[in-house]
């Protein structure tokens, strides 16, 4: 993995204003993976948008690590169906 | 422009205290927050309402103003008159669009009420989710093509946000699919990387074929004589014309596989689905004197030949 994909989780967190510890439990909770160079720490570029979400639900929403777990599996399984359903539509539309 | 009543969307009275504010949105929030509700355009406009009404009654100052003004509404002349500088700030954001193209850009999300109260900036402290903190802000947009273009790879130049972006949309692209533009979204804050730019397609269909995934179906009319007799029909297929060879005694609504004559299959260079015809077989409408005769003479014979 090249290092342009990879952020500092100091610098991330400063810019969110929220403590390093939470990556770190995220981390730990296999929700999001995080990469050590040199006693620092890196988040993945790709996955910011999934660590900004969790970010959400944890300070604006009060939700949780195990909460914020169980969601996330949630919100697969909705994506899933919801790609089934827009299959289903498309194959439907044309006959009503 | 109407009065947006902040706390019967929080369902609060009067004389709710902040405690009781923050509670009823967090339910509120929890409910109808966009990362709850993926694709959800209704949960989503609910949101917004929630969070506006949150902005004005969680910072005292708003509350205060909006109490004092809300009780007044129709009378109050401050609102008219920033209603007027409100629509010019609408013109003045609404130009540069393409036509065909629609989408979330981060604009907007708060109603002319709360704009004409509070003015076009929105106080600090708010949990809005189009507030970029890091990583730039996803934009969402809605693209319009016709089936007949979905079947050809082809690139497509629009503008969004003053920038001209040109994309190349691969044959075989699904109605309601998405496609990520990486680093077309909204700019990062303290050096977070850009966000991304969504496009659902809406694909309609502008042929006589009917798409089931990979495949295409129609019906095709023939007439009796070629139905019993069999013959040569010429079809519109999506890439020119077919020849086909019709069985003699082919049945009603029987049908036949063009293989490799479907859709062309996304991302799958080369490789088509299937295209079914369906025959719809005609009966004659009309029959002169002649014509009738010979039937009688046909219906007497099949008699006698099925007896």
């Amino acid at each position: 993995m090249s290092t342009q994909e990879l952020i500092p989780a100091t610098d991330f967190c400063v810019s969110h204003n929220i403590d390093i510890t939470f990556i770190q439990s995220l981390h730990d909770y296999g929700l999001i993976e995080v990469t050590t160079i040199e006693q620092s720490s890196f988040v993945h570029i790709e996955q910011l948008p999934q660590l900004e979400q969790f970010i959400r639900l944890h300070y604006e929403l009060d939700i949780n690590l195990a909460g914020i777990d169980a969601i996330s599996n949630l919100l697969q399984r909705i994506e899933q169906m919801q790609n089934e359903i827009k299959m289903l539509k498309n194959r439907l539309r044309d006959e009503m | 422009m109407e009065f947006i009543d902040y706390y019967r969307i929080l369902g609060l009275d009067k004389t709710a205290s902040a405690d009781d504010i923050k509670k009823a949105y967090r339910k509120l929030a929890r409910k109808y927050h966009p990362d709850l509700n993926p694709n959800d355009k209704e949960a989503n406009k609910k949101f917004q309402q929630i969070n506006e009404a949150n902005e004005v009654l969680s910072d005292p100052e708003k509350r205060k103003k909006y109490d004092q003004y809300g009780k007044d509404w129709q009378h109050a002349e401050q609102f008219e008159q920033a209603k007027q500088q409100q629509q010019h700030y609408q013109h003045s954001q609404s130009g540069g669009r393409e036509e065909f193209f629609t989408g979330d850009f981060g604009n907007g999300d708060f109603s002319d009420f709360f704009e004409s109260l509070f003015g076009g900036a929105r106080g600090g402290g708010g949990t809005h989710r189009s507030q970029a903190k890091f990583r730039g802000e996803d934009y969402q947009a809605e693209l319009q093509i016709p089936l007949s273009a979905a079947a050809k790879t082809h690139q497509q130049t629009f503008t969004i946000n003053g920038k001209n972006i040109r994309i190349t949309i691969p044959a075989g692209i699904e109605n309601d699919q998405k496609i990520k533009l990486k680093g077309h979204g909204g700019p990062g804050i303290n050096g977070g990387p850009t966000g991304d730019l969504y496009i659902t397609f809406n694909v309609v269909n502008d042929t006589p074929f009917k798409r089931k995934g990979d495949d295409l179906h129609i019906t095709i009319d023939l007439d009796l004589y070629t139905a019993v007799l069999g013959g040569e029909v010429t079809i519109d297929t999506l890439d020119g014309k077919v020849k086909l060879h019709i069985k003699p005694l082919t049945q009603n609504n029987s049908t036949i596989r063009l293989k490799g004559k479907g859709f062309p299959v996304y991302k799958h260079e080369g490789q088509h689905g299937d295209l079914y015809i369906t025959w719809q077989v005609k009966l004659p409408t009309d029959l002169s004197e002649k014509e009738k005769e010979l039937f009688t003479e046909l219906a007497a014979l099949s008699k006698s030949h099925h007896s």
